[in-house]
């Protein structure tokens, strides 16, 4: 573990997690939510825990972001709330 | 006004969650190996044992696929109940839905399909590497099942859903969703049927060809037990992407 990538990667979690709620385009939510899925993976690969790394890589950041995409261009790109 | 207090809510439980691990002492320390998740007598088996018992060097897909078969058996299920809901929800038969997406009669790039046409094998085959190996490193049935359903997915994106549908169709998925389970369940009722407990992959080895120690035969009991995961998972991923992106009409869209 090391200590200074584990806090840069901390604190680039929070803008992306911020931004997947807060904007309006849901194209660039989905995006945001594939970078938060990205990002908790190089966190869980540099505690070790490689097995959960693979599968957040392959879920989190490859096939839902792929599902999200799908499903915001079947509606409207702006949120209206 | 609601936003607003939706907000200071927000920022008190944050402060409560900052005062609850704001005492380091009251953690362990990474990898700390006298820790209460460590130091339990079950972990030091899993570490020891492992080995022993089932000549996997990756303990986290033998705790995966043996020790704790029924739970990654119903999580199997799990996706599979998924799958059919959205399928359940979703889908229509009539075709007088509005198109979503773009012109169907576009035709595909030729930088993107050719990229796609040397893409897919390769993938495809890290998949199955990612199944095969998931028994010596990182990787598994539900990995490598998402990357092969990811593949499918890419030649849905490259050229359309129909092109992907023709390669695997939507009631060839369905079935190998099931088909899935019913490897994995079945594994378990054969280590059953030589009078052992369900999923108990030790007995097989009487019914394998070519495997003679109880050990050998829980290793290719996972790999099977592996197998039924990807099945149910590939088309699984894949059904729900065709759904998601046409708004069940399961033909045109992206």
């Amino acid at each position: 573990m090391i200590f200074e990538l584990d806090v840069l990667i901390l604190l680039l979690l929070i803008p992306a997690a911020v931004m997947a709620l807060q904007i309006r385009d849901l194209l660039a939510a989905s995006m945001a939510f594939g970078i938060y899925s990205f990002l908790m993976c190089l966190l869980w690969a540099e505690m070790g825990a490689v097995d959960v790394a693979f599968t957040e890589a392959a879920v989190g950041a490859g096939v839902s972001a792929v599902f999200l995409i799908a499903t915001v261009y079947c509606t409207k790109r702006k949120s209206s709330d | 006004m609601m936003k607003k207090l939706a907000g200071i809510v927000v920022f008190m439980v944050g402060l409560l969650l900052f005062y609850g691990v704001s005492n380091v002492d009251d953690f362990p320390g990474w990898g700390d190996p006298d820790s209460p998740a460590n130091a339990s007598p079950l972990s030091q088996y899993f570490i020891t044992d492992t080995i022993k018992d089932s000549e996997v060097p990756n303990m986290v897909t033998a705790v995966l696929a043996d020790y704790r078969g029924y739970d990654t058996m119903f999580e199997t299920v799990v996706i599979f109940i998924a799958g059919i809901a959205i399928f359940a929800v979703v889908r229509v038969s009539r075709n007088n839905s509005p198109v979503c997406g773009g012109n169907k009669d576009d035709e595909p790039d030729l930088i993107i399909t050719t990229t796609c046409r040397l893409l897919v094998p390769v993938i495809q085959i890290f998949a199955l590497y990612v199944l095969a190996h998931g028994h010596s490193s990182p990787g598994g049935g539900f990995q490598g099942g998402v990357i092969m359903g990811a593949s499918f997915i890419l030649v849905a994106v490259a050229w359309d859903l129909d092109t992907a549908l023709g390669r695997f169709s939507e009631k060839a998925a369905i079935a190998c969703a099931g088909l899935g389970i019913i490897i994995y369940a079945g594994f378990g009722l054969a280590s059953m049927f030589y009078g052992e407990e369900f999923l108990n992959y030790g007995i097989t080895h009487k019914l394998l060809p070519g495997v003679e120690s109880p050990e050998m035969a829980r290793y290719y009991g996972m790999l099977g037990v592996e197998v039924g995961v990807m099945f149910t998972v590939t088309s699984v991923m894949f059904l729900i992407y065709g759904l998601l992106s046409t708004r069940g009409r399961m033909s045109g869209g992206l």
